[in-house]
């Protein structure tokens, strides 16, 4: 019996890794559509399952104890952190397990590395690693892979901390400085120098100094980058870990790994291009442009104020209302009181519809999945190409929380940092009402010229008060 | 053993698959799918554990330690954030099916 299970083990445990992948990438595909997107996960899930348990009974496994402690402790501690936060907080938790997988990739090629160092004496020239998992003496081109994982698992873990800090409010400002640009370039490529130079000269002191350097090139890339740019940062950040775990892959040797992690390297970078061309934004831009403070125009003019009962008013003999949600609508948690207002309107007789722009709130997507937690049917949801004509024959667009994605001036003033991005068109409407916490400008840091205009009327307060009481206004009728 | 030149053709194509699987996808996905993504790079966490398997020094076992400990929180966190979000794509009871089928593109 014995025998058998020595015979057939490894067989087990490689056909695992085998059908883990292959889980994978089902569950992707399953979750880039529509109607399976939710059965998809479950997919990828029991993939990650498989190979879990298919690693404990790899042969020669030492430290059982502390496997089982952190891996029991971390799950705990993940699961229900990513239960318990908002759906409105879901960006950064999304930034922060990335964060954590980058880490875990750069901790494995750093200690491919240390190992090495234990080993030089045991191993020919030009083939001097040995992996924990072989001991077999391996090439240079493995321990490439190993440190380019280390670089690139730690820009990621450091950048993607940075990240969460920003959307989480806890890192509100820009840090930049002049030469920044020529000084990240110069960080970036000495400390792939150096680690490139740790396959000539292998020693403790230099991994340190480029694990080192590399969680700093990862703060200082994350840095200067404004918040509206995080989700393009973020997103990027996460193919960076996949090709991390996938070249670490390589190193111990893992095909599940490889494939996994370069799927998500690929799908990644494509999903990255997408966003970024969502906001009219070169990924080179976002990395190195400066967006937002000065550039363009002063705008002329004052904000005029409406009282809620007049703009409740306004909309309830309307024939047609749009409603523009963004970021403001999330933090205000605003969703369940809006689609109250939209079900009375809808019951006055008024046409009411949704117009998401692309990239409202911090990340794709992130309106649809509020308004679709709040109940609003998908039908009454429209994308900005299909509802932009549509704004010439309405009577009331409503922007709740958004700025920058309704701001003519990306249409009007060469000057403006965000000339050319693509927006919502309220300013063709009728008439607007923008419910908006204070005077102040948006996150890109940009005088918004659709307040200025003759026909918009700001109502100001917290998102969620300020429907409640056009609520109330609508229900006095 | 996976070789220089096989290891060469896995990352061809799976870097094929991962762009083609996300070229056409509806905008309303690409969080879920950031999310989705994120939660299949956890697989870091076999490795992570093992390289702790193997743990022999003091430092590797401190490393091997951390490694699982982020893994699992990838794979863990990044599973549970997912499914959050996608289980607001559910399908209501009193929705016809037509304004979904009409959503790709």
């Amino acid at each position: 019996m014995m025998a058998f299970i020595h015979e057939y083990l490894p067989y087990v445990i490689k056909g695992s890794y085998f059908l883990a992948a292959i889980l994978f990438i089902t569950g992707l595909r399953r979750m880039s559509a529509l109607g399976t997107a939710r059965g998809g996960i479950v997919w990828a899930g029991l993939g990650m399952l498989i190979a879990t348990v298919a690693t404990f009974l790899l042969p020669d496994m030492h430290n059982m104890v502390l496997i089982l402690a952190a891996l029991v402790s971390s799950t705990v501690l993940a699961w229900v952190s990513g239960k318990k936060v908002a759906m409105t907080d879901m960006p950064q938790m999304v930034a922060l397990y990335n964060g954590m997988g980058g880490g875990s990739a750069a901790f494995i090629g750093a200690m491919a590395l240390f190992n090495a160092v234990d080993h030089l004496g045991g191993c020919s020239a030009g083939t001097i690693v040995d992996t924990a998992d072989t001991h077999d003496c391996l090439s240079g081109v493995t321990m490439v892979f190993a440190i380019v994982g280390v670089y690139i698992g730690a820009i990621s873990l450091s950048g993607s901390l940075v990240a969460f800090g920003k959307l989480q409010g806890w890192i509100d400002k820009r840090y930049t400085f002049p030469g920044q640009h020529v000084f990240n370039g110069v960080v970036g490529i000495g400390t792939l120098v150096l680690g490139l130079y740790l396959t000539q000269d292998l020693n403790a002191n230099y991994i340190w100094i480029f694990f080192g350097l590399s969680l700093l090139l990862g703060l200082l890339m994350t840095l200067p980058i404004g918040g509206a740019d995080m989700p393009v940062v973020i997103s990027l950040y996460n193919a960076f870990t996949g090709l991390a775990v996938s070249f670490e892959g390589f190193v111990l040797q893992n095909e599940a790994m490889i494939i996994a992690g370069m799927l998500v390297g690929a799908a990644g970078t494509m999903l990255t291009k997408l966003m970024a061309k969502a906001m009219n934004r070169s990924l080179g831009s976002v990395l190195f442009g400066s967006m937002g403070g000065s550039g363009g125009a002063a705008i002329e003019g004052e904000m005029k104020e409406i009282e809620s009962q007049d703009a409740a008013i306004q909309m309830a003999f309307a024939d047609r209302v749009i409603v523009i949600p963004g970021y403001g609508m999330a933090v205000a948690q605003a969703q369940h009181k809006l689609w109250e207002m939209t079900q009375i309107l809808l019951d006055k007789g008024v046409d009411v519809k949704f117009a998401i722009h692309p990239v409202a709130g911090r990340m794709p997507g992130h309106m649809n999945v509020l308004l679709a937690e709040a109940g609003v049917p998908y039908d009454l949801i429209e994308d900005m190409e299909d509802i932009n004509s549509q704004f010439k024959q309405t009577d009331v667009a409503l922007v709740i929380g958004a700025n920058d994605v309704v701001n003519p001036v990306a249409k009007t003033d060469p000057e403006s940092p965000i000339y050319g991005m693509p927006i919502l068109n309220v300013d063709e409407a009728k008439n607007s009402i923008v419910i908006k916490r204070g005077k102040g400008t948006g996150f890109a840091g940009i005088q918004n010229a659709l307040f200025f205009a003759d026909n918009n009327k700001m109502l100001y307060g917290d998102a969620q008060d300020a429907v409640g009481h056009l609520i109330q206004g609508l229900k006095a009728l | 053993m996976i070789d220089g030149f096989i290891a060469l053709y896995i990352f061809a194509l799976a870097a094929i698959l991962g762009f083609e699987i996300i070229s056409k996808v509806p905008v309303v996905l690409h969080t879920p799918l950031m999310s989705g993504s994120n939660f299949i790079h956890g697989i870091v966490l076999v490795g992570a554990m093992i390289a702790l398997g193997h743990a022999d020094t003091t430092l590797e076992k401190v490393f091997g330690f951390i490694a699982v400990f982020l893994g699992a929180g990838n794979a863990a966190g990044g599973y549970v954030v997912t499914e959050r979000m996608l289980e607001m794509f559910k399908p209501r009871v009193k929705k016809t099916d037509d304004s979904k089928a009409g959503d790709e593109s």
